[in-house]
């Protein structure tokens, strides 16, 4: 039973794992936690939508022009609006990113309203596979978790091997150093932003097949996504993710063994206790910049 | 004509609120030259390299780099223009190691695009062959500044002394024409200080390259460079020879009081 509780908690932690990716792309990029992504997400899922279902284009170009969406609402995000601030500090920073998601949960209910409506995806729930034991998954969890691992492999190798990737980690590292060496500081912070977005996008796509598409779809599995990231250590993106599946697991055992009802609560004693026992998560690491 | 000066500053100005770092500072530097900016703390000497390599916008003033006005341009276009520099803190990516600190020097002269992954494909693809030369006019620096030890220890584990001269050897790697070092003594020992002392000189004599220096440290400067530029208040004091400057009456004012 155990292990079928934890197969269940690995397709939910995959979407917690992306979210807190997601969040700890630009939050490693700018130090700005974005409270617009679940709304970012949320946006590109209905363009997947408008795609799939209105418009009845293919699955695989719906999927790649709704993310082709969520790379440039990003850099929007970055170059019309955080670019914008004049002598920013962190906390304007942080209430452009809420602006921009009251914005966005505002044009969503404006376009497409409260309705729940249904983002049919090629992968049905229904269907399962014995995975041996009677454990069973489902072929939605499994292509879930099968996604989430892909995107983080291709991220991966991304920032380990490409010019952009290694760009963007000393950005990080020494934003005024990358500068002086003729890296455009600017334009990484926009990537940055996009990938996130590209990244939350779908995030956004494997939980509406599972909950419903509605503007308020994004707020749980930001949240959850937000209590993974510090618990695996915001600054680490290999810890986030850890920190995804590790909440989708808990949250699930502890579902099944003490309260379904106060499942969803787990998620913000996690951040409670990791503040006081670890603040810098488990695999964080602390930048003591010396002076 | 200030077009043919291989490095000119003309009436470099810059505020901040009420206080002026730097007060219409004119100076010029000649090809191959190490030309010292020398002046008690705070007299605007950081505040002027800030100006020059483009992370602070002058208020007023031009500066030209090889015919070409600079002035205001961003950071990553004027190191592309071929200005490198060090910093007085020391900036390097601390949880990164040597060799990817002075890889990242590189940064500017890589030609594979963006997405480009020099690893990841064949051997003798175009992007393979580019780092493979990049890492060898890497490994040159390394040999030169003596960090074989240090090649692949983490930056943030190295003493203070070796993060200088990994920060001199990045700025290297970016093969500059014009290299602005500020302070590059301060906080070496004495040993530390004889070789910094040497690799200048090297600097100068293998690689071809012009050096603007802010420096503290009276003897070195004395005994390695061409001209001295001296102020205070962010004014000029007075512009020569190191036998000139050091027995000028406003300097000996300057640093000693009175």
């Amino acid at each position: 039973m155990i292990t079928q509780i934890i197969i269940s908690g690995l397709a939910v932690g995959s979407v917690y794992a992306l979210m807190a990716l997601a969040m700890s792309i630009t939050y490693k990029a700018s130090e700005i936690p974005n409270f617009a992504q679940g709304e970012m997400a949320m946006i590109s899922t209905y363009i997947a939508y408008v795609l799939l279902v209105v418009q009845g284009i293919s699955f695989i170009w719906a999927f790649f022009f709704s993310l082709l969406f969520a790379m440039v609402l990003g850099m929007a995000l970055e170059f019309v609006f955080i670019r914008r601030a004049k002598e920013p500090n962190l906390l304007n920073l942080i209430i452009i990113t809420l602006g921009f998601q009251m914005m966005l949960y505002g044009l969503a209910g404006w376009k497409w309203g409260a309705d729940q409506r249904r983002l049919r995806m090629p992968f049905s729930e229904s269907e399962t596979y014995d995975l041996g034991g009677g454990i069973v998954v489902s072929q939605l969890g499994l292509a879930t978790i099968g996604t989430a691992v892909v995107l983080m492999l291709i991220i991966w190798l991304f920032l380990r091997f490409t010019r952009l990737g290694l760009a963007m980690k000393a950005s990080q590292q020494n934003a005024m150093a990358a500068r002086i060496n003729g890296i455009r500081t600017n334009r990484i912070l926009s990537v940055s932003f996009g990938i996130s977005s590209v990244v939350g996008a779908i995030a956004g796509m494997m939980v509406a097949p599972v909950t419903t598409l509605d503007p308020n779809m994004m707020w749980d599995p930001l949240l959850k996504g937000f209590a993974a990231a510090v618990l695996g250590g915001l600054t680490s993106l290999g810890g986030v993710v850890v920190g995804g599946y590790l909440l989708g697991i808990i949250e699930n055992l502890f579902g099944f063994y003490i309260s379904l009802e106060f499942k969803s609560v787990v998620a913000f004693l996690i951040i409670v206790i990791v503040l006081y026992v670890r603040p810098s998560g488990l695999f964080g690491r602390h930048y003591v910049r010396k002076v | 004509m200030s077009g043919n000066d291989f490095f000119r500053v003309e009436g470099l100005t810059k505020h901040f609120g009420g206080l002026t770092a730097n007060d219409s500072l004119s100076f010029r530097v000649e090809r191959g030259m190490l030309f010292s900016i020398i002046g008690p703390n705070g007299a605007g000497k950081s505040t002027l390299f800030n100006c020059i390599n483009g992370l602070y916008r002058p208020d007023a003033g031009k500066i030209w780099f090889r015919g070409r006005e600079i002035t205001g341009l961003s950071p990553h276009r004027i190191a592309a223009a071929g200005i490198g520099r060090t910093f007085q803190n020391i900036e390097l990516f601390a949880n990164m190691t040597t060799m990817e600190n002075l890889m990242l020097g590189r940064h500017l002269h890589m030609k594979t695009g963006l997405f480009g992954a020099a690893m990841m494909f064949h051997r003798r693809s175009r992007a393979a062959r580019e780092e493979a030369a990049h890492r060898e006019r890497v490994e040159q620096i390394i040999d030169l500044l003596e960090l074989q030890a240090s090649r692949d220890k983490y930056v943030s584990q190295l003493a203070y002394g070796t993060r200088k001269v990994v920060e001199l050897g990045r700025a290297l790697a970016a093969e500059p024409d014009l290299l602005l070092l500020d302070e590059p003594a301060a906080g070496l020992n004495n040993e530390e200080k004889e070789d910094l002392m040497f690799w200048i000189q090297d600097i100068r004599r293998e690689f071809g390259i012009t050096i603007l220096m802010i420096e503290h440290n009276m003897q070195l400067v004395q005994d390695v460079s061409d001209r001295i530029l001296a102020i205070n208040f962010g004014k000029m004091l007075t512009e020569g020879t190191p036998g000139e400057v050091v027995n000028h009456p406003e300097v000996l004012k300057a640093y000693l009081g009175g």
